[in-house]
């Protein structure tokens, strides 16, 4: 079924990302890690559907945030990031998915690893474990450039104020000036310095286009987590779930 | 013949279509290919969608193990690729069911 | 239909053409699939057409690999196609070999026609569609190598039909006494697909 929200404020985020907030006065309660599907419909009836992961963590207020990224080809990403406007109504249908979440009950180290825009939903299991949870936590945060980076400063203020959230950057293609790691991809020995050792036996969510989630599950594989300790969540080889 | 690993999604993607014919989420399901006996979470298939049709594919052998259509009044759904779905019923409601 | 979002139009193009019912027009060349791009090495490509009304196993009638395949006349042409998931493309140009080109010495009673993908893909279609200039192999695509993600190194192409009887990576066809549902037809979808009398799903008219 699906429900409607109101655009009630936007935030840019990056150059080419926006965060949408919605009031949805019917929506359920989310747990953090799910996502929706958002529908567009023209005058003349013609609609897209694309799936957005959500970005809040779960909050009494019906307030719904999503993060969307701006592809270059986009039919709708173009239309989330530069033309709604606050007031603007949305089709939303969720809050989807029971195995890529995160519940505040979980105690067990978490493994987390964004490529790109994966970093969404695995904001709102960080957001949601803020309010309350002391549940070691990791993140490996892969993303081609500083500039694209999302959630910057409150994910540093976050680390800074809670040691138990580490955190790590790594940069594909352009690394900024004296960084210690050369730009590139995640590999075995990125893993083995930054990520929960296996014999923890942490719980692992991966976020990202399918290419980033492929290799960075067989590279947790292979380090020695139990693939169905390793949830995953693939986006289109671009990065938007079509 | 070699195959691509780049033009799929995963099970998590069809969740939404499928929230309209199960009662329950089918991410956090396993199931069974009928084709070569891999035992894997729903969330795990290679889910390709933009298609006529919905195709989900083992992760492992790459044989299609559930198909969905929606033509207008009709969703036509095979699942003759799973031997079969374990679904964890602990989530929901004891009134009732 | 769902609320109407202010100033969304999606991916597409204002049209002073005629096109068939429930069709909008694009300019791009969307990629749908049904499964993963098999990758066909030229030395090992082949296309068979056999029969199979004769018990279990198929007679092969004829059988070309890629060098005997392109030794044969093909022709350049452009045509219109239009997609069952309602996108339509104006004027494409493509090259390839007409079934009347590899049909030309099979004799045969058989009415139908099952043509097969590397892959799993199938679709069916009445002999009498792929004859008389209504149907190709093609192997080019816009004056280039048909790409793999369109389909390549050859695809069918049955442009009067809706686009998923053109089926992508095909490898030949199986003669059939009487038509059975291919990959699609068997879940939903028009066994026919005509898409000027919007023949989308099975029970349309």
């Amino acid at each position: 079924m699906w429900r409607v929200g109101t655009v009630v404020a936007l935030h840019d985020e990056t150059v080419t990302a926006r965060t949408i907030t919605l009031k949805v006065p019917d929506w359920p309660g989310h747990v953090a890690g799910q996502h929706v599907d958002v529908r567009l419909t023209a005058a003349d009836g013609y609609s897209a559907v694309r799936s957005y992961s959500i970005a809040s963590a779960p909050n009494s207020e019906r307030r719904v945030e999503l993060t969307v990224e701006r592809l270059p080809n986009g039919e709708v990403s173009p239309y989330l990031t530069q033309e709604i406007a606050v007031n603007d109504r949305l089709e939303l249908r969720g809050p989807i998915g029971g195995w890529f979440v995160w519940r505040t009950q979980q105690t067990e180290p978490i493994q987390l690893v964004a490529g790109g825009s994966g970093i969404v939903p695995l904001m709102a299991i960080i957001r949601s474990r803020a309010s309350g949870s002391t549940a070691p936590f990791r993140l490996l945060y892969s993303v081609r450039k500083p500039e694209a980076v999302l959630y910057r400063e409150e994910l540093q203020a976050l680390s800074d104020q809670d040691h138990s959230l580490g955190l790590t950057y790594a940069y594909t293609r352009v690394a900024p000036k004296d960084w210690p790691r050369p730009a590139g991809r995640i590999d075995a020995a990125l893993i083995a310095n930054t990520t929960w050792p296996s014999k923890l036996v942490p719980t692992c969510y991966v976020c990202g286009p399918t290419s980033f989630v492929e290799s960075a599950s067989r590279l947790l594989t292979a380090s020695g987590n139990d693939p169905d300790k390793i949830r995953t969540e693939r986006f289109g080889p671009t990065g938007e779930r079509q | 013949m070699s195959l691509d690993t780049d033009d799929y999604l995963d099970g998590n993607a069809a969740a939404g279509e499928l929230s309209n014919i199960f009662a329950m989420d089918v991410t956090a399901a396993q199931g069974q290919c009928a084709h070569c006996g891999a035992i894997k979470r729903f969330a795990e298939a290679q889910l390709y969608m933009q298609g006529p049709g919905i195709v989900a594919r083992c992760s492992v052998c790459q044989h299609v193990i559930l198909r969905l259509v929606k033509a207008r009044q009709r969703a036509f759904l095979d699942l003759r690729g799973l031997r079969c779905l374990i679904l964890d019923t602990s989530q929901l409601q004891e009134s009732g069911r | 239909m769902g609320i109407i979002s202010r100033g969304f139009s999606g991916r597409r193009s204002a049209a002073d053409v005629k096109l068939p019912p429930g069709q909008y027009l694009t300019t791009d060349f969307p990629v749908l699939s049904a499964g993963p791009t098999p990758h066909v090495s030229l030395d090992r490509w082949e296309f068979t057409i056999d029969d199979a009304s004769n018990g279990e196993f198929p007679e092969v009638l004829k059988r070309w690999d890629w060098k005997s395949f392109r030794e044969l006349p093909s022709e350049t042409f452009t045509v219109d196609i239009h997609c069952v998931t309602r996108w339509s493309k104006l004027g494409t140009s493509w090259e390839g070999v007409s079934l009347d080109v590899l049909l030309a010495d099979v004799k045969t009673d058989l009415s139908y026609a099952m043509f097969r993908s590397y892959g799993d893909y199938t679709t069916n279609l009445p002999l009498k569609d792929v004859i008389n200039k209504q149907a190709w192999i093609a192997f080019k695509f816009d004056g280039a190598d048909l790409a793999p993600e369109h389909g390549g190194p050859a695809r069918l192409l049955v442009p009067h039909l809706y686009f998923w009887k053109s089926a992508k990576w095909v490898k030949g066809l199986t003669l059939m006494s009487h038509d059975k549902p291919g990959f699609w037809e068997g879940l939903g979808y028009h066994i026919y697909g005509d898409p000027w009398l919007e023949q989308r799903y099975s029970g349309d008219e």
